[in-house]
Parts: C-alpha cells; structure tokens; sequence
C-alpha cells in the first residue's frame, strides 16, 4: 500500500522533455479491449510526445468533470461526447473550433467546426436470431417479447431511445411507450448492466446499437444475434472529439484529432468500439455486411437539448402507470 | 478515560468528510433547491420494508445459530458476509439466475404453468433482503452471545423453559439490538440506486440516488443535487435518533468467560432445523449461480487483472486500518454523539462525496494523483458505520466492565490496546475488519471521477469488461473479485474469531 | 500521613453526599450505612472516578482533585470485575507493577513473593475463569498490594463469599496491609468488628467523622440503629 501511495504521488516528470497531450474519454474506450491502448501506441509512434488518457467514468460523468474543473482544467483533448448532450458542451464556452467542416462520411449532414465526429452508429435491440423478430416499435408492442432499456436520466443509450421515440412518431410517443410498457422487463441504470442481463438469458432483447452482432460474429464466432430493422428508421449515435480552449498544446491537439480520422485509427475504433467509423474506410465483413437502416432518425443538438426534458418525462409517465 | 480529544478529533474528521463534499457541492450550486416527491416516498418505503424483513427473517436465524452447534456453523456464519459484500450487479444477475424471469425458481413453477414476476417493490425488497439480512444475523448474533453464559444458567437452574428464557433474557437483548440493526439496513437501503431501479422493474422505482446521479450527471444541477443529499442525511439522522430512542440497554452485566450452551429439544429442534436450511438455501444458491457464471471466464482472464487485483487489495487493506482506528475509538468513547457521528456517512452519496471531494482539491492537486489516497479515505468513511455498529456493544460493554479497572491501574494508549482492547474485542474486531476490507475492495464511484492513471482497480476492470461486451471474462473478473473479498473478510472475522468464545 | 475530607461535597442527580473529616496514618476504617447512602460512591470520589462539587480530599495536605485514577496514591477492589477474565493470574498481576506489562528481574521476583503472600504460589499460569471465589480475591488482593499505594478502598470485593471464607480474607487484608490506609465498604457489622477501629458512618447525604467501631456498634445512633434494626 505504501508503494502505492509513493507512485500515486510521484510526480510526472520522467516524460519533462517530451511534450503530454492530456486526453479525456470514457472508461470503456481506454479499457484493454477498446481503442485507447492501440491509439495511444500508434500516435505516439508519430508525434514524439506522451499521450495521456484520462477516464473518469462514462460520457456524462467526462462532461460533468469537464465542467466542474471549468476553465482552468488541463485536458487538451476530449473525446467521446455524445451528439445528444452537445448543446450543454457547447454551452459551457470550454471547447474552441478545431478549424473546418471535417471530411466524414455520416448518414447526415454535419456541419459543426468545433466538435470532430470519430464514429457513430444506430440504436437498435439486440436479440437472438431465433426469436421472432420485429420490424418497428408497434410490433415490438404487440409481441410477447421482453425487453431491457436503459434509464434516460442515467445513460446516453437510454437518453438515445427516448429521443429514437420522438424523432419518429413525435406527439404519438407516449401512446406507443404505454403499448411498449408490458414488454419492457426492466430498466437499467446503464447499457452494462442491460446487456449483461441480455446475454444471461433474461431478456429477448436489449437495447444497444445495430453494430453489436459484429462482436459476436468476429469476436465469439456467433452468428445467432442481430438487430432487426426497424421501418420508421433507427436513431443515429454520433460520438465527437474536440479541443479544449484551456489546452496548452493546441496544435498537439490538433495533430490528435486529425489522427483521430486516420485509416489506421478508424478501422482500430470500428472493431474495438463496435461503432461504425466516422470516414468510409474497409471494414470486416462481418461488420460491412450489417443491415443498415433505410432511415436515419437525428435530432440537432439544439432540438434534442429543447426536447429531452419532456420525452424524458412522457417516458417516465407511460412506464410508471 | 482516555482523553475525550481524540474521539473528538475523529469525530470532527468523520463530519468533515460527510458534509464537507456536500457543502462544497452546495457551493457551486447555481440553481435552487429542489425535491422529488415520488422518488424519496419511494426510497422511504422500499428501504423501511427492506429493514423491517431483513431484520424479522433475521432473528429467528440468529437465534438457531445461536443455540445450535453443529457441523459447518462455522463455515456457515462465514457465508453469511458473502452476499453483503457482492458488487451490486453481481448480486443481481446473480438473485436473477434464481428468482429471475429465465431463473430456477421460475423455470421450475414453468413446468406446472406458472410464473412469479420478480420485477417490482417485491423485487427490490427481495434484493435488499438478500444483500442485508445476513448482516442483520450476524448483527443479531452478536447480541446473543453478549448474553453472558452465567445469566443462561442461573435462568436454567431457576428451570426457566425456552419460553421463559425468551421472555427474560433473550427479548431485552432483541430490545436493545434490533432498533440499531434496523436503522442500519434502513440507511443502506436508503441509497440504493442500480439495485432498487434493475429489479424495480422501471421509473416507478426512482429512487433518490438515482435522482441525484440524474442531477449531478445529466442536468449539472449541483443544488438540486446538494439538496437531495441533505434529504438522505436528514432521513439516516432520523433513523438513528429515533432508534437510539427505542434501544433500551440490555443491562446484561459480564460474565466470565464461559459458555453455556442453551439448546431446547423437541419441536424447537426441528424448526431450528428448518430455519437454518432455509436461510442456507436462500443465500447460498444465487452465490453458487455467481460462481457458476463467472467460472467459465476465470480460465480466460486478462493478465492485468492480477495488477487490478493487487491495487484493490491494497486499497482495501489501507482502508481498513483507517476505519478500524475511527471505529474503535468512537465505539470506545461514551458520548452519545459518536454513534450518530458514526452512523451518518451510511446516508452519504458516494458520488455527491466524489464530486465535493473533486471540487475541495481539484484546485490544489491534480486529481490523478489523489485518486487512490482519496478512494482510500472516502472507502474508509463508508465502511466506518459498519465497523462502529460491530463494534459499539462490545466496546461499550468492556468500558462499562473494566474501565474503571483499567483506570486505575493506568492501563493507557497503547497498553491498554494491547492489553484489554485487542483481546477483549478480538472477535467484533476481526469482523468488522472482514467486513471493512470486503467493502473497500468493491466500491468505484469516486475513483472513477478522480481517474486514476495506473490502471484500474478491480471493479473498475469488470465495468471496463463489461463495457467491452466481454461478459464472460466479466463475470470470471467479478468471481475474482468476490473470491477476494470474501477470502479477505474470511481472513480478518476467522482470525477474530479463533481463541474467542463467539 | 494523612487522608483528609475537606468539605468535600458530590452532587449526582439528586444524590448528595458530604464529607469532613480525616484519618490517622495506616488505620483501617470501615463504611457502613443503609444501600444507596453513597458508601461505594464516597470510595470512587477518592478513587477519582466522581468528581467532587466542591470542597477537597488531599492526602499529606496535596490535593488529589485534579488527578487521574491512575495517578492517585490509591489502589481499589471494586465489588466486581477486579481481573480481566483474558489474562493469565501473572499478567494480572503484573499490571500492577507496569501497565505495559514489561516486568524487570527484581518486579518479578516480588510478584512472586507476594503471590505467596496471599497463598496463590503455584497458580501463575491460570486464568481468572479457573480459580474459585476466594483465589480470585486473593489474586485481586496481591495486585493491589504490588500497586504499592499507600491508600486501600475495599468496596465490599468480598461480600460473594461464605463467612468463614470472608473472614479469613479480611484477616488476610490486616495482615499484608500493615502501614497502609484502608478504608472498607460493609453491610455486616460483624465485618467492622473484626477489621475496623474505626468506623464511618454514611447516612442521609452524611458521611459522619470515623468513631470506634465497638463503641459505635454498641451504642449506635439513631441513623445506624435505623439500619441496623
């Protein structure tokens, strides 16, 4: 424990002469399997300098962290915010524009200069393919299926879904959520524990991302998930980077997140986040093969951040009955 | 006496590191305040119902292992810190397998056309029973053989019948033990968060820690936040005081050490029997399905998972000195204070705590560098209700028998720890030990905020697995997880427990 | 050589108790008085473990108030709890001498003697558990012997034994405690007879100056008569 202590202590300077980039993400990303540690590698091979990740817990907690450091804070970089809390990112004046309109391949137009997309991918359930399957919420709603979703007050995914319900049947989202209520089994506090009651055989599906059969395909040889597609069109996940205005190494940073849209750091991302890759680079097939919605539901930041608050609310409505 | 300056200096410290983080959240709150009607109702009723089962299934278990002695008692009052100290999804997916919508329980009742749905308030009291009753046992337990083996036999000799031993003896104990346990289980409960909203089956089931996760998280409300932290402090305070209240003293003087066994034949016998197989059944099988899962990821560990361990047991062992030290020197003192003091960071949010304690040092030091000196700090603060509640009889009863004899013979600092504390109270010592370490290695909300940059802690591991989709490894590096817990809190409480008469 | 009551007053709820009066050096003084008169709590004031509202005990003219149990020239048989039940006889003894229980050559050499003394030879290894009432006595007797204090209170340590048995501890008592204030809380005045000149009375918030026990008892007053029946 003492020895613990010390390191804890130690100051950094071993890496004084090589310059730190200080890059902030969720904690999954930097875990063994997600991309952090190959990143990390193949970045430092070509910037001399150390990069640092900084994993505080998951995409709200970066936020919140972000904003309670403020001004002052150290990072240069953060990566990993989701599209639907950009209104509040942007609103804290912490992030600067990393210059133009990036050159990425999404299934909608994005314009925005200060935060950088990296990957994205749809919304969808999850389930065993031998189950009957699907094809829009009203089916869902009549099937006998049970479902586990995330709380939208404690996870993106489950923030993503109410918004997934808005998008497409507006003022009918609270009608098809009180149909929904009897197949939902139960809510999670995070997309974790949801999955993990999904792969225990507890629940018919999970609410995830239409990517997830990739990991079980290329990872476990599995080929008895998917994840149907839904008519009215799946709900887009878009992850971003961007600068912080405190950063002390702006061009360092910059460097990060043009590196961040390399071939090489793309393909890593698609197959150790399971998110498709912000520019068209070859993937698996396994991964490439996936169905892709015909529809692709988004909100802007503006209009998610002015409509979460009630879908959140009709949400909590209809399931509380 | 020992000096009253050191209970207080601990008693100060307790308080600064309960409220100081709410304060300081309180501080950056640029909002109002604000409630949540139908969360703390909620919260209030799943977490009274919680205590009151836990603790009424309890007694008749405690009382069993109390006057039984049998084969496996020993190994079977050990299992009895094992759900406690069960990372919470662990424990659900674990309660699942056996009471879930796929479990063996409902996969039986399947065959005859049945189906019991466990998603509801039933469920979460479910939960909360399976991860606190043993406490409540062990608690329970404690209070029977603090029944001093010269009171049993004067009863016996008097030919006392079961009946009466129970109405003379054994309720006046209940009388001053239960409203403690009750109040203890009452504020775990009250901070339920993943555990009450899983098997709550939906929003119907909000509690107010997910509200405050929601404030602190999504919303950046820090006052809203702040002010539903206070509400939680202010409904464990009222829990405390009120069964300060109610728990009458016992007014057991000590005995010698001798033990009496006290073991009714007949009828009682059986039922003994039965309360215990039951007990077993109950804890014992979600255990073994949490073994089951995560044997088949244990072959196929990360390496690092070895270094996550080692940072974990450390942490924990670090911690437990720490609140060992405050647990005893509060249980020692007289003053009513110290077990309110004691009791309140039950109440705390661990991630209201995490955010004040980022806030307070953020400034001064770079949170990298504190994230394992203030897990460290912050674990000890959680577990010290725990220790002092183990604690509190035993050292009060000791101070009450032999202080004064201990006074005037000098018997001070650290010869009279060696001398008359550490002997006296080897076995709630050892524990609450157990039962500190277990709960440091598991907790990973402030560390996660604070990021530490050497790798993570094991808990932290199994998130990060789970997060990767590796479920099975997952389950493998939780199973580790609860092994080393439970060996650690097997360690510390058989190591109390050898050459005591508990 | 003197134990002096200065208008010492203890104020508890709505208990009260006076005393004012002192003792000659090395005698022995009984306390006697109906139960809840404040015998046993008269010894604890002068054991400082209750405080004194006002007035003062001194000993040789130094005021002993603001001293710790430990620190007072007084050592004390309590009705009860007198070894701890987790020590061997030796170790008991032993804190006697040193709280820290690190006992040099010439210590050990009179824990010895003294366990003799009080007829305990032999009996080093046993635990409390595993002596009878009157060697626990005794045990407890030689500690507060090796204390070396030149102040004795005896609160009534004995009164769980059978007469013959007490008797023979009180005589024991007289004859190790030679030299040695001891004052002693009894209900038996056959005890006062037998250990005491000199005998205290407490009654009604009074602890009344130390008269001869034989004329005392002989003629009692009427708050002793009362109790004596």
């Amino acid at each position: 424990m003492r020895l613990l202590l010390l390191t804890a202590f130690l100051p950094a300077a071993a890496f004084a002469q090589t310059p730190t980039l200080q890059v902030m993400t969720y904690d999954s990303f930097v875990g063994e399997w997600g991309p952090g540690p190959r990143i990390e590698q193949a970045f430092e091979a070509e910037c001399a300098c150390n990069l640092v990740f900084t994993a505080p817990g998951d995409a709200a907690a970066m936020l919140a962290r972000l904003k309670l450091e403020g001004a002052r804070g150290r990072t240069d970089v953060v990566v990993g915010l989701d599209a639907n809390l950009l209104a509040e990112a942007q609103a804290t004046d912490l992030f600067v524009p990393h210059g133009t309109v990036p050159a990425v391949d999404l299934p909608v137009d994005w314009t925005d200069t200060t935060f950088l997309p990296f990957d994205w991918g749809w919304f969808g359930f999850v389930m065993n393919a031998d189950m009957p399957q699907p094809h829009s919420f009203q089916e869902l709603a009549d099937s006998d299926l049970k479902v586990v979703i995330q709380d939208p007050r404690s996870s993106t995914p489950g923030l993503g879904l109410v918004m997934w319900m808005k998008a497409a049947h507006g003022d009918g989202a609270g009608t098809l959520w009180e149909g929904l209520a009897d197949n939902i089994l139960t809510v999670t506090p995070g997309w974790s524990e949801a999955y993990g009651l999904f792969t225990a055989g507890e629940a018919d599906a999970v609410l995830s991302y239409t990517t997830s059969p990739a990991y079980h395909l290329l990872e476990e040889g599995d080929s008895g998930k998917v994840a149907p597609i839904f008519r009215e069109g799946h709900y887009l996940q878009v992850e971003v980077a961007a600068r912080l205005a405190a950063s002390a190494q702006p061009e360092l940073a910059d460097r990060f997140l043009a590196f961040l849209l390399s071939d090489n750091a793309q393909r890593t991302i698609a197959t150790t986040n399971w998110m498709y890759p912000a520019r068209d680079v070859p993937l698996p097939e396994a991964f490439a093969g996936l169905p892709r919605p015909d529809k692709t539901l988004f909100l802007p930041p503006a209009d998610a951040a002015a409509a979460r608050d009630a879908a959140i609310a009709e949400w909590q409505a209809a399931l509380s009955r | 006496m020992a000096g009253r300056a050191v209970p207080l200096t601990v008693g100060l410290a307790v308080l600064l590191l309960t409220f100081g983080p709410l304060a300081m959240v309180a501080a950056h709150a640029q909002g109002g305040w604000g409630a949540d009607g139908p969360a703390l109702r909620f919260t209030v009723l799943q977490a009274a119902l919680s205590a009151v089962i836990s603790v009424a299934l309890a007694v008749p278990v405690a009382r069993a292992l109390a006057r039984r002695h049998f084969r496996g008692r020993g190994a079977l009052i050990a299992l009895l810190g094992a759900p406690f100290l069960l990372p919470v999804i662990v424990a659900v997916l674990g309660l699942l397998a056996v009471f879930g919508r796929a479990g063996l329980v409902n996969q039986a009742l399947g065959t005859v056309g049945l189906s019991i749905p466990i998603y509801g308030l039933h469920g979460v009291v479910l939960a909360h029973v399976f991860l606190n009753m043993p406490l409540a046992v062990r608690l329970i337990l404690q209070g029977w053989q603090a029944i001093p083996a010269e009171r049993m036999r004067l009863a016996l000799s008097l030919g006392l019948g079961p009946r009466d031993i129970a109405r003379h003896l054994e309720r006046p104990m209940l009388k001053a033990v239960l409203p403690g346990t009750l109040a203890v289980i009452f504020a775990i409960c009250l901070t339920s968060f993943a555990v009450a909203l899983t098997l709550g089956g939906g929003p119907r089931a909000t509690t107010v820690e997910l509200a405050i996760y929601q404030s602190l998280r999504f919303q950046f409300d820090l006052g809203r936040a702040a002010s539903l932290a206070a509400l939680q402090f202010l409904l464990c305070a009222a829990a405390v005081l009120l069964a300060g209240r109610f728990a009458a003293p016992s007014g057991f003087g000590r005995g010698l050490d001798r033990v009496i066994p006290f073991a009714p034949a007949g009828w009682r016998r059986s039922a003994d029997a039965a309360v215990l197989t039951l007990a077993t059944l109950f804890l014992a099988v979600p255990l073994a399905m949490v073994a089951w899962r995560g044997l088949a990821g244990l072959g196929d560990l990360p390496p690092s998972v070895w270094g996550a361990a080692a940072r974990s047991v450390g942490l924990a062992l670090g911690a437990t000195a720490l609140t060992l030290g405050a647990a005893l020197t509060l249980a020692l003192s007289p003053a009513r204070w110290a077990g309110v003091v004691a009791t309140l960071p039950l109440a705390a949010s661990s991630l209201v705590m995490g955010t004040g304690l980022f806030l307070a040092l953020w400034p001064l030091l770079p949170p990298e560098r504190v994230a394992l000196p203030v897990t460290l700090v912050v674990n000890a603060t959680l577990a010290l209700p725990f220790a002092f509640r183990i604690l509190h009889p035993a050292a009060q009863t000791l101070r009450q028998d032999y202080g004064r004899l201990a006074d005037s013979l000098g018997l001070r600092g650290m010869a009279r720890l060696r001398w008359l504390v550490l002997p006296r109270l080897r076995a709630p010592l050892g524990f609450a030990a157990g039962v500190s370490a277990a709960l440091s290695m598991g907790d990973l909300g402030v560390i996660a905020l604070f990021a530490a940059p050497d790798g993570p802690t094991l808990p932290l591991l199994v998130q990060q697995l789970m997060g990767a989709y590796r479920m099975e490894q997952a389950a493998g590096a939780a199973l580790l997880l609860v092994v080393l817990s439970f060996a650690l809190f097997f360690i510390f409480d058989w190591g109390g427990r050898r050459g005591s008469d508990l | 050589m003197a134990l002096t009551f200065d208008a010492a007053a203890i104020r508890l709820d709505d208990f009260r108790l006076t005393a004012d009066w002192q003792t000659e050096a090395g005698e022995r003084i009984a306390l006697i008085g109906p139960s809840g008169a404040g015998k046993s709590t008269l010894l604890m004031a002068l054991a400082g473990f209750v405080p004194l509202a006002s007035g003062a005990i001194r000993w040789n003219g130094r005021d002993l108030t603001a001293l710790s149990p430990a620190e007072r020239p007084v050592a004390t048989l309590f009705q009860e709890q007198n070894l701890f039940p987790h020590l061997t006889v030796a170790q008991n003894l032993g804190l006697g001498l040193s709280p820290r229980l690190r006992l040099d050559k010439a210590q050990s050499a009179r824990l010895t003697k003294v366990l003799e003394r009080v007829g305990l030879a032999g009996l080093e290894g046993r635990r409390p558990a595993q002596l009878s009432g009157g060697q626990q006595g005794r045990a407890a007797l030689a500690r507060a012997l090796l204390q070396d204090r030149p102040i004795l209170t005896l609160d009534e340590p004995f009164a769980a034994l059978g007469p013959k048995l007490k008797a023979d501890m009180l005589d024991l008592v007289a004859e190790v405690t030679a030299g040695i204030t001891v004052l002693m809380v009894t209900h038996d005045p056959a005890d006062a007879r037998r250990f005491a000149p000199r005998t205290v009375v407490v009654a009604e918030g009074v602890a009344h100056p130390p008269a001869p026990t034989q004329a005392l008892l002989d003629d009692p007053p009427p708050a002793l008569r009362d109790y004596l029946g």
